[in-house]
């Protein structure tokens, strides 16, 4: 049983990938109503974005991390533009299908320019594995857990304590007072979209050295991204946070000592326990619809 | 403003021209044979359009996403397969089977689903795909894991074996015009209407006797049977199968070959299919990009074809053809009649309550609506009123009291359970099925279930048509209610209540938003009902109109009820002037 506590960390690094994805995945929801199906596509051109500044444009890594967040931020904000804004009056299923649509178009488009074969980036810090009372612990992973957690916290501050933040939180509330009192709706948007890039492009920075990714990843994260945000609560941020950690640990622990074919499933029996008990998740409201 | 004039209903039905259609392209295909590939992507077309067309049905018409269509496909394809390959049975009982075992996982995926929409059920089909698929790649023993099944046989039809691929096209497109042309006619009938109206207002299809987690859950098989069927002769066709071809990916083609063609329609379904198989066919000349440039269509139709290929096809045919509001005629509208005396007791409550928390919205409410007379319910804002309507109507369950309906009990019954005993109601905002035209809204008042005079006097329709024509609408009949003003949608959405016969009317708050014409209109429509011997309970903040109307007034202050009797007796009730205007003019007045 002394792996317990190791898989449990690597669990808590892979859930920390999953809320930061499903970080980005609420702040759209919650400003436009709509569920990005593009938004694992987001760490995957984040993370290649990296590997075409480290091992073709021969960047210091840290260069080549400011250079492809950066990018994630135009992506971001293009992303906007052709895939939502011109939908945003539409129902939620054409901006469904137009996100689906923009996810073909990005993963083939990094394929065509990239190729199929997968990547890896080198470690973040040239840390090596530590033992700490018998476990033994791979450094990754305390890195994207210390990152992330950092990241929640600004992410947190941001909102609460500082006057866009707060403009952002009512634009998501109501779109149509926010605009009556004078906020820019259509630029809270689009900074929306532009910061959930990016936050998807550092989950793709810290989950690069931990995995060979190939252009598909994002698809699999998604879904449990997406997974994460029903189980803590659709809409709820901590509810996002919660729910990728837990799913994290579950799949680890269910792929250890389970089935590991069946990893991916662990997740999704919890989703479908979750939807059929408690749809509204953990931190969710009742919706009920007055007459 | 831009409308769509719905096309007028022909004497031929439009499954006609594609029966004939569909077999005349069989027939070509059996005459004029195209090459191998051609052959292969025209199959791989047919076979998927059948697919594709069981998300017309659960998304089109019910209004449900789902994206597990691929598995259904598979369930199907898989059936077949093992069925054959495996088993050693033959093609037509592997096929029966294939369609019982889709059916089957449909309506579990429908029963599950019930309460949930939207994002959340989009996730649920998604749940559902994935661990279809992780069963299909690690249950190699059954399955043959992920090098897939080969050497699935072709079937026999009448003793001729469709063995040659020629042969077997033309058998799928037989197949595909049969389906096209019953998804088709599911849309007009009862089946379809009560589908379309769960889409677009689920609490008012439920207040019209539409029992909507059957509907969804017939939906959702009709949906899982089309997807298995096309999934058996897919297997069929190409022999071999494997579970890449039926996974999440493939389900999202399938529901963007539905969107992209116009999902609300059979026609647009295989548009759309047709496109998206031969789309990267067609863009093979660009090679590495081609994916990428089929995304990125995707997206462009998404946003410049809002209905789909098909929608913007009518939408230009209308154009080129204008034509003018079909005539119509319409009966008088009958009303049952019931065997009993004017002034037996139709409506029985007696001490009902509904908390809300810990607010009481109603507080023991005791309330007795006579056979042939126009009940009044009134009271200040927040006094509990359109509550104690949803309670009556089976939308919110009472936390204590009874109901009696008819002589039976009638407490915390369904919504559709109420209706279909006659109960019958409208709604405060106007809750109309707003991309149906006002004669479909008004036909599924009409359906509900135990609707006698439907069945007698020439149908769902003539009775809609004589509704619609009581409240003076019938030249609108075709046109879609969403496009009509405020004024005649609450007429239209009288009309559906009238349709359906009711026993017991309820009108919550009917004169909102109406104006002075308009009021007077609805007096004049309330007394002709009493006329025809209809008994409603109204809620209303309209005073005259109040006075003008009921026979019996019920007044409600803070959820309890305050006073009970005859308009004059009730306005004059000191404890009705304290509640609309306060303690000082009760002591001014005496």
């Amino acid at each position: 049983m002394s792996a317990l506590p190791q898989l449990i960390v690597a669990g808590i690094g892979m859930g920390s990938i999953y809320a930061l994805v499903a970080l980005g995945l609420v702040l759209i929801y919650r400003t436009t109503n709509v569920v990005n199906f593009a938004q694992g596509d987001f760490p995957m051109v984040g993370a290649f974005l990296l590997v075409i500044c480290l091992f073709h444009a021969g960047m210091p890594y840290w260069a080549g991390i400011l250079v492809a967040l950066a990018g994630m931020a135009v992506f971001g904000g293009l992303f906007n533009l052709a895939v939502y804004y011109p939908l945003r009056n539409r129902s939620y299923l054409p901006v469904l299908i137009s996100t689906l649509g923009a996810s073909i178009f990005v993963q083939n488009t990094v394929l065509a320019a990239y190729g199929p074969q997968p990547a890896n980036l080198p470690p973040l810090l040239p840390l090596r594995g530590f033992q700490v009372g018998g476990v033994f612990l791979d450094p990754q992973y305390l890195v994207i857990i210390v990152v992330s957690a950092a990241l929640v916290l600004l992410q947190y501050l941001f909102f609460e304590k500082t006057y866009l933040g707060k403009k952002i939180q009512a634009t998501a509330q109501d779109k149509e007072t926010a605009s009556l009192i004078g906020i820019p709706v259509r630029w809270m948007i689009m900074l929306t979209f532009v910061y959930s890039a990016v936050l998807g492009g550092v989950a793709g920075i810290l989950v690069g050295p931990i995995m060979y990714f190939s252009i598909g990843m994002g698809t699999a994260i998604a879904l449990k991204a997406f997974a994460a945000t029903i189980i803590g609560g659709f809409g709820d941020i901590r509810g996002a946070i919660l729910g990728g950690l837990g799913l994290g640990i579950i799949e680890n622990l269910g792929a250890a000592y389970i089935s590991v074919p069946y990893k991916d499933a662990f997740a999704f029996l919890v989703l479908f326990a979750f939807l059929m008990v408690l749809p509204q998740g953990i931190f969710g409201e009742k919706i009920a619809e007055k007459a | 403003m831009r409308t769509i004039q719905p096309r007028p209903r022909r004497a031929i039905p439009v499954e006609v021209p594609i029966l004939a259609a569909g077999l005349a392209l069989a027939g070509l295909a059996l005459a004029q044979p195209l090459g191998g590939y051609a052959t292969g992507i025209a199959m791989q077309a047919a076979t998927c359009a059948i697919a594709v067309l069981g998300l017309t049905i659960v998304l089109g018409y019910a209004g449900q996403i789902t994206l597990a269509q691929a598995s259904f496909f598979g369930l199907g394809a898989y059936a077949v397969a093992l069925g054959t390959a495996d088993l050693g049975l033959s093609f037509w009982t592997a096929f029966l089977m294939a369609v019982a075992v889709s059916a089957a996982a449909g309506v579990a995926l429908g029963l599950t689903s019930v309460r949930l929409g939207g994002h959340y059920l989009a996730m649920v089909t998604i749940t559902f795909q994935q661990i279809f698929t992780l069963v299909l790649t690690n249950w190699a023993e059954v399955t043959h894991g992920p090098d897939g099944v080969p050497g699935i046989p072709r079937p026999e039809l009448f003793g001729h074996a469709l063995s040659d691929t020629r042969h077997y096209l033309a058998f799928s497109l037989v197949c595909l015009t049969l389906a096209v042309a019953s998804v088709s006619w599911l849309r007009r009938t009862a089946l379809g209407r009560a589908m379309e109206a769960l889409r677009d207002n689920e609490l008012a299809a439920s207040v019209n006797g539409i029992d909507t987690v059957r509907v969804k859950v017939i939906a959702f098989a009709l949906c899982a049977t089309l997807g298995g069927i096309g999934g058996a002769l897919f297997a069929s066709g190409f022999a071999y199968i494997s579970p890449d071809q039926f996974s999440l990916a493939e389900s999202i083609v399938f529901l963007t070959m539905a969107l992209l063609g116009g999902v609300k329609s059979a026609l647009g379904t295989l548009v759309g299919a047709s496109l998206l198989i031969v789309l990267p066919e067609v863009l093979r000349f660009l090679k590495e990009v081609y994916l990428a440039v089929y995304g990125a269509a995707v997206v462009l139709i998404m946003i410049f074809m809002p209905d789909g290929i098909w929608g913007w096809v009518v939408l230009f045919g209308d154009r080129l053809v204008r034509r003018g509001p079909q005539p119509r005629t319409a009966g008088p509208l009958r009303l049952r009649r019931e065997a009993g005396d004017p002034g037996d007791v139709v409506l029985e409550v007696r001490n009902l309550a509904k908390t809300f928390g810990g607010l009481k919205a109603l507080d023991s409410v005791d309330l007795e609506v006579r056979r042939n007379t126009i009940h009044a319910l009134i009271g200040p804002n927040g006094s509990g009123k359109t509550t104690f309507v949803n309670v009556l109507s089976g939308l919110y369950r009472p936390s204590g009291g009874r109901i009696r309906f008819g002589g039976r009990d009638a407490t915390a019954r369904a919504p559709h359970v109420l209706s279909g005993r006659g109960l019958a109601r409208t709604f405060q905002n106007i809750r109309l099925f707003r991309s149906m035209t006002c004669l479909d809204n008004v036909m599924v008042g009409a359906q509900r279930p135990g609707n006698d005079l439907s069945a007698e006097g020439g149908g769902v329709e003539a009775r809609a048509l004589s509704a619609l024509d009581f409240v003076g609408l019938l030249d609108r009949a075709d046109a879609l209610v969403g496009d009509l003003p405020y004024g005649h949608q609450r007429k239209v959405e009288i009309a559906r209540a009238l349709a359906a016969d009711p026993a017991l009317l309820l009108l919550d708050e009917p004169a909102a938003g109406l104006n002075t014409t308009e009021k007077g209109q609805l007096v004049e429509l309330l007394r002709r009902l009493k006329g025809l011997g209809l008994t409603i309970l109204i809620i209303e903040h309209d005073m005259p109109l109040v006075e003008a109307v009921a026979d019996q007034i019920t007044v409600l202050n803070f959820g309890q009820r305050i006073s009970d009797g005859t308009p004059a007796e009730v306005l004059r009730d000191p404890a009705v002037v304290t509640a609309y205007l306060g303690e000082a003019h009760v002591r001014a007045a005496a």
